[in-house]
């Protein structure tokens, strides 16, 4: 039976672990994530979970032990943000190569520098390579369920890849929100027993891991990484179907909102997705049909999907809480590669919130009405804009 | 205690065929350990990026007949105890039975240097594992560069002894006092040319329960620029003349294993070295003076520590 709970992302993360009951979380406090081994740490000295929590002395250290935990057979979570995810970028990779089924929650934030503690996605982006598996999350309820299916994708033996489940630091991490979750034992049944064919602790068989791999090997190494990228896009959807079954919330690699009939449509992750949805609403209220598509799985890229969703639509734009500088944020970059065949699309590259630079209604607003007037134009002037932020000239409509 | 022959009698746990050079002072560092494991134990090796790592398991061979896991350079001590970890809760889980022991070796650089910190956090978690140390004194896997375990003076090539500059100006870390800060159970200094110490050193390291340190002399005869022939004599050298004094410390307790009936001068040592031959060159006479007089000061520090004198 499920229960309605009041819950911040923080606490909804570290909630789903203790449901879980991993067998290994190493990790490293750092703002805004903290809370979540902090909780996590208080659920191990209460013996309301049986795993080993390690305290390490830094975030390359929590990779370090998790890929250690991990390859010595046992089912392993960590959490970070920002530097954290940062230093521990080398062991990302590794992770990743080592075919490490590592789930971790990552409350997004913004990189130094200069420093700055609040939302933006430039660490999990810039992670975007290191062959993870990257779940995004509008909500606490979406980082809760996310994180329960995220055992069960990392674990298949067709994926066996790490996954990083995000959240926006603070705006979801420490907001408090209603949600429903699990019973315990629902969550045990639903995810299992972890029981991997190799690893370092099977008396019966050692294994050598993490070898040195030169030219004759490495390549197929790394393409085999691509095609446990391409499985994960069927287990995904094989698991999501599974868990709508249990709780009835519907998953899928992306959602969309008020999309199919959309003239215009706003492509975001995260939180932001939600204050779109109001603008959403406003707009078709108007008689405007504006849309929206919310990616959940960024990596594996749905591309055929995500083209089939646009291919009706006018003019998109998309919003990256990243940027790339001398070249486009990173989702707008992945977004028009994917409707590259279809001339009839204009797309634009919308940068915004970055060091957490709030983002309203009105911001979403003026991205539709641009959207309103390419559309009726024709024309795109500007493929890559910032949204809400002083520009030169202009410091006295962004006066704080 | 065992005698060689009962330890020859034991599977050798580190394989030939591994590609570490002629005379390197690795492997039989790493044989001599793992002799020690108890023969109903099994064991996990953790290998930071360094000489031993990268000729013993190139892919698909592994020289190992234990498990093994390598991830990075600076991190054989978290490495391990995110092992260690798993062992501990699933072994509570019931998952596992057997016994198993975790090791990790890691060179000077990637253990005094780069890998420092994440040494130091798995000592002070308290996690039950050896850490062995094989200090060549420079990294050589990259090429004879200084590291912070690089004695003084010694010609590296990037502490290169040129017209002005001769090798490198500092002296040595001391990993076996940083290891003692920890307040861990064990810690020892020890080399492959006193086979009997290191045996008994590793049973000690591997039978005490939480983390045990040792640090071991491991010749590099590229790096050194010696004759592969003289090993252990060079080796056997470095303790006589006490540039490495043996000694071990339990539970914070200093002891000196090994007192030299005859303390040799530091050039017995030196001379036999391409790596310290600058030092003999006419007007070169203050460097030996120099060396001998920082080997004589923290040999008795050692012999006040170990209630010597």
């Amino acid at each position: 039976m499920a229960k309605r709970v009041s819950l911040s992302g923080n606490e909804a993360a570290a909630f789903a672990m203790k449901q879980i009951d991993p067998d290994v979380v190493a990790a490293y406090p750092i703002t805004p994530s903290t809370e979540i081994p902090q909780y996590f740490s208080q659920f191990v000295a209460n013996g309301e979970v049986n795993s080993e929590f390690v305290a390490v002395e830094s975030e390359h250290s929590a990779m370090s032990a998790c890929i250690g935990a991990s390859a010595a057979g046992a089912r392993t979570m960590t959490a970070t943000s920002s530097q954290g995810l940062a230093l521990m970028w080398e062991m990302l990779y590794i992770a990743a190569s080592m075919r490490l089924p590592i789930v971790m929650t990552v409350a997004n934030r913004a990189l130094s520098g200069p420093i700055n503690i609040h939302n933006d996605h430039s660490d999990s982006m810039g992670a975007r390579d290191s062959g993870w598996i990257q779940l995004y999350s509008e909500s606490a309820q979406e980082a809760y369920d996310n994180i329960i299916q995220a055992i069960r994708i990392a674990e298949d033996p067709r994926v066996s890849l790490p996954v990083m489940v995000c959240m926006d630091g603070f705006i979801t991490s420490h907001a408090l929100e209603t949600l429903e979750v699990l019973e315990d034992e629902e969550v045990k049944k639903f995810i299992g027993e972890y029981n991997p064919d190799d690893f370092l602790l099977n008396a019966d068989h050692p294994i050598a891991m993490g070898p040195l791999d030169l030219q004759s090997y490495y390549f197929e190494h790394k393409r085999q990484e691509q095609d446990a990228m391409d499985n994960a896009k069927q287990v995904i959807l094989e698991i999501a179907e599974e868990y709508e079954k249990l709780t009835g919330r519907k998953y899928s690699h992306f959602e969309k909102y008020a999309l199919d009939d959309a003239d215009i449509a706003v492509v975001v992750l995260n939180s932001t997705a939600g204050t779109a949805k109001v603008v959403v609403d406003d707009l078709r209220s108007q008689g405007i049909k504006a849309g929206l598509l919310k990616p959940r799985t960024f990596r594996p890229i749905p591309g055929k999907e995500i083209f089939d969703a646009l291919k009706n639509v006018k003019a998109v734009a998309v919003m990256d809480k990243a940027d790339s500088f001398g070249a486009y944020g990173p989702l707008f970059t992945d977004i028009r590669n994917i409707m590259f065949d279809n001339k009839d699309i204009k797309i634009v590259n919308y940068i915004y919130g970055l060091g957490g630079r709030d983002v309203g209604t009105k911001d979403i607003e003026m991205v539709y009405n641009d959207l309103m007037d390419i559309v009726k134009t024709g024309k795109v002037y500007e493929v890559k804009k910032y949204l809400g932020v002083r520009e030169k000239g202009g410091e006295e409509v962004w006066q704080l | 205690m065992a005698t060689l022959r009962d330890i020859a009698k034991k599977p050798e746990l580190l394989s030939g065929g591994h590609r570490l050079c002629a005379g390197c002072g690795a492997p039989v560092t790493v044989r001599r350990v793992l002799s020690a494991v108890p023969e109903d134990t099994h064991v996990v090796v953790a290998n930071a990026t360094g000489c031993l790592e990268v000729s013993t398991t190139v892919y698909p061979y592994s020289a190992w007949r234990t498990s093994y896991i390598h991830s990075a350079f600076e991190n054989a001590g978290a490495t391990i105890s995110g092992v260690e970890a798993a062992y501990k809760v699933l072994k509570r889980r019931g998952k596992i039975n057997e016994k198993f022991k975790f090791i990790a070796f890691g060179g000077d650089g990637g253990t005094y240097d780069i890998g420092l910190q994440s040494l130091s956090g798995a000592l002070e978690r308290g996690h039950d594992f050896v850490y062995v140390c094989y200090d060549n004194g420079a990294y050589m896997n990259t090429g004879i560069q200084r590291s912070s375990a690089t004695p003084l003076y010694a010609d590296t090539t990037t502490s290169p002894a040129g017209d002005v500059i001769p090798g490198k100006s500092q002296l040595r870390k001391e990993l076996a006092d940083i290891a003692v800060a920890h307040n861990i159970p064990y810690v020892a200094q020890s080399t492959p040319a006193h086979w009997k110490d290191l045996y008994e050193k590793a049973e000690k390291a591997i039978n005490v329960d939480g983390p045990a340190v040792l640090n071991v002399l491991a010749i590099c005869p590229r790096g050194w620029r010696t004759e592969t022939a003289e090993d252990m004599e060079i080796t056997r050298l470095a303790v006589d003349t006490c540039v490495w004094p043996m000694f071990e410390v339990v539970e914070g307790k200093w002891k000196l294993t090994y007192k030299p009936r005859k303390k040799l001068p530091v050039e017995e040592y030196l001379k036999k070295q391409g790596r310290f031959k600058h030092m003999f060159q006419p007007g070169n006479e203050h460097l030996i003076e120099e060396f001998q007089k920082q080997v004589d000061k923290r040999w008795e520090e050692i012999l006040a520590r170990c209630g010597e004198i």
